[in-house]
């Protein structure tokens, strides 16, 4: 997995709340067997008009925005399916940071995952970043995982709050079936206990 | 020992390592797979040359992408969706797991087949890489979706890694008036709660009605809690789930189901366990719903009015706008003059042959409005079977529905049944995010029996007057 440790990039807003999984990616790009490639399709149904061309007004299609390192959303962004599509779109698309009051539990997760760092803000801080995001491409935010800080364009840093066993996953780049094989001993330990209790299992 | 509720004590029972900042590995009992979610996860195995570590435990069904209709014997036509099912009958083989192909009369829709089949059994972890394994809690198991990744970390070690999420109880008193289902409990809930409400919790519904539930509707309760936001949703096991999982193929028997047994039964929250938060709503004050908006937790009973952006704050305010255009709804329409041009019956929310039967008392000796396009899609190949012994399939063809095979289907148009955009629908699925049904396609969430009186009057009616 790619590393996460600090960017600095420009910041897209996208205020609208509830953005959900087949918003990100239609379910028509998850008939792929590979991982790779859907950035083309991130919000595609938002992206593109019916005839495949660019609809101006959709943020990530405005030059200032093409860009885009970090994304600041509506609350409960991520909402509705578990396709780790979503995270593989905004990964492939460039994006390694999404802002939101809150996120829907699977695709918090799978950012995690694929080296995205999802960061949960208070509602008054996620309209401050929003409203420093619209400055487009020369306003640049910064975020800095081993610092947990995110700091906008003028230099106001505001800190947030990070799962240290995720964090430390995101510094190091870390695998995790890698970490698991390590505690196989566990495994098979409780394993061996359930045959027992639950032998119907 | 202090007190503690039943997703404490199933919790507890599935802990194979716990690290001192509460990260925990997770036993998995039963993973679910599908042909979506999977194929870069048995490929990322093969890629680190891994075995799947319990092949009993992994059971595999394609359904997102299958086609409903008769001629699928003949092979998939759209080439993505053949590969994935293909890619997904190869990783079957070559990994040793257990597998329902196509052909088989026991495919269908994961979250039916693995209850139907006996595989989930109370007390369980279920997992599978889609977010409506939350259906499995009504067996009082821990169920509940993960993406890609996690499928494959599961495949590989049979745990996942996780942290505790917070109890919430949801209790409805009371009993349900005529024409209110089970669907109608869990949209109330969700229109309750917020799509949001439910985020970092896993919930237990309990009370009056929802012990008064068949287990088909307690399924139907579970597999939207996810649409709450929650990790999953929990039904205390009781006779009726014992009576439900006894005599299933992979249900134990003997000896082992006696002990099974003595263990079910001391599978729920105690009386005096800590909640962290707490919701109770009157069965009396559910009515049937629908859904105007583009998100579950747009939810009115059928007798309100399409409401105004006026009447949110906040984000929500821009977010109906936007919801309402796509809609193509206009504020203070009554929802009973809200015509529709299609209804879909089926899914993982209300596929099974209860629903089936509700349907079928709305729809015998009616016949559907000219020009309805009306398809019922049952969840299973034994679902289907199960309604044509009965007589129900008659009843649906008589009226003027399509009789599908078992699949997803329109609930996520990822095969050929799909909404073309500007269509309107009165689903029994889950949800109604735009584009969902298919581009530009409209969807209203609906009971059972409301999509069948929908499809009698070409417009979403109160079902209550064709009781």
């Amino acid at each position: 997995m790619d590393k996460f440790t600090k960017i600095t990039g420009v910041a897209a807003p996208m205020p609208l709340i509830n953005i959900d999984t087949d918003m990100i990616i239609p379910k028509l790009f998850l008939k792929t067997i590979k991982r790779s490639g859907l950035g083309v399709n991130l919000f595609d149904e938002m992206r593109y008009d019916d005839d495949r061309n660019e609809r101006p007004d959709f943020v990530l299609n405005k030059p200032a925005y093409r860009n885009t390192e970090v994304l600041v959303a509506g609350d409960n962004f991520g909402c509705g399916s578990s396709r780790e599509h979503a995270p593989w779109a905004i990964k492939d698309f460039g994006i390694r940071c999404v802002i939101s009051t809150s996120f829907a539990d699977i695709f918090f997760s799978n950012c995690f995952k694929n080296g995205i760092l999802p960061i949960v803000m208070p509602k008054e801080v996620v309209d401050v970043l929003l409203k420093d995001a619209e400055k487009g491409e020369n306003a640049r935010m910064s975020v800095d995982l081993e610092a947990q800080t995110v700091t906008t364009s003028d230099g106001e840093v505001f800190p947030f709050e990070v799962d240290s066993f995720k964090k430390h996953c995101l510094l190091e780049g870390l695998d995790d079936i890698g970490q698991t094989m390590n505690k196989i001993a566990a495994i098979d330990g409780f394993e061996a206990k359930a045959s027992v209790e639950r032998p119907w299992v | 020992m202090s007190p503690t509720t039943l997703y404490d004590k199933i919790w507890d029972a599935h802990v194979a390592d716990e690290t001192a900042d509460g990260t925990c590995l997770l036993y998995i009992d039963r993973h679910l797979v599908h042909e979506v979610t999977s194929p870069q996860a048995f490929e990322g195995l093969r890629m680190a040359g891994r075995k799947v570590r319990s092949p009993d435990k992994t059971i595999a069904v394609p359904d997102h992408n299958v086609p409903t209709t008769p001629d699928r014997v003949n092979g998939i036509e759209n080439e993505q969706s053949r590969i994935q099912v293909e890619a997904l009958d190869k990783n079957a083989r070559d990994f040793g797991i257990h597998y329902y192909p196509v052909d088989d009369i026991r495919q269908g829709i994961v979250h039916i087949v693995g209850p139907e089949q006996g595989w989930t059994l109370p007390g369980m972890t279920v997992v599978c890489g889609d977010s409506h394994t939350a259906t499995h809690g009504a067996f009082g198991s821990l169920a509940h979706g993960i993406g890609t990744s996690e499928v494959e970390h599961v495949l590989a070690t049979q745990t996942l890694i996780q942290k505790k999420s917070k109890n919430m109880k949801v209790e409805i008193t009371g009993k349900l008036l005529p024409g209110v289902t089970a669907k109608d409990i869990t949209l109330s809930v969700i229109g309750h709660t917020g799509t949001a409400g439910g985020t970092g919790y896993v919930i237990e519904y309990c009370g009056e009605a929802i012990r008064d539930l068949s287990m088909e509707g307690r399924m139907t309760v579970c597999n939207m809690a996810i649409e709450g936001g929650a990790r999953a949703g929990l039904i205390a096991p009781d006779q009726k789930t014992f009576d439900y999982v006894m005599g299933r193929p992979h249900a134990p028997k003997g000896a082992q189901w006696e002990a099974a047994l003595t263990w079910w039964k001391t599978l729920y929250s105690d009386d005096d366990a800590a909640w962290d938060q707490v919701i109770t709503i009157k069965a009396e004050d559910i009515a049937p719903v629908v859904t105007w908006g583009t998100s579950p937790e747009d939810v009115l009973p059928i007798t309100a009015n399409v409401p105004a952006p006026s009447d949110f704050e906040g984000g929500k305010v821009e977010a109906v706008e936007r919801a309402l255009d796509y809609m193509d709804l206009t504020p203070g329409t009554p929802l009973t003059e809200v015509e529709i041009d299609t209804v879909f019956i089926g899914s993982c929310t209300n596929g099974r042959i209860e629903d089936l039967r509700a349907a079928a008392g709305i729809l015998k000796g009616r016949k559907i409005k000219e020009g309805m396009r009306a398809m019922i899609v049952p969840g299973s190949g034994l679902v289907r079977a199960q309604a044509e012994e009965e007589g129900l399939a008659e009843i649906f063809l008589a009226a003027g529905f399509e009789w599908r095979l078992a699949g997803c289907s329109m609930c996520l148009a990822m095969n050929p049944d799909q909404l073309e955009p500007g269509e309107r629908c009165a689903a029994t699925s889950n949800r109604n995010f735009e584009g969902r049904q298919g581009r530009g396609g409209r969807t209203h969430l609906v009971s059972p029996i409301m999509a069948a009186a929908a499809a009698i009057t070409g417009r979403l009616t109160d079902v209550r007057e064709m009781l």
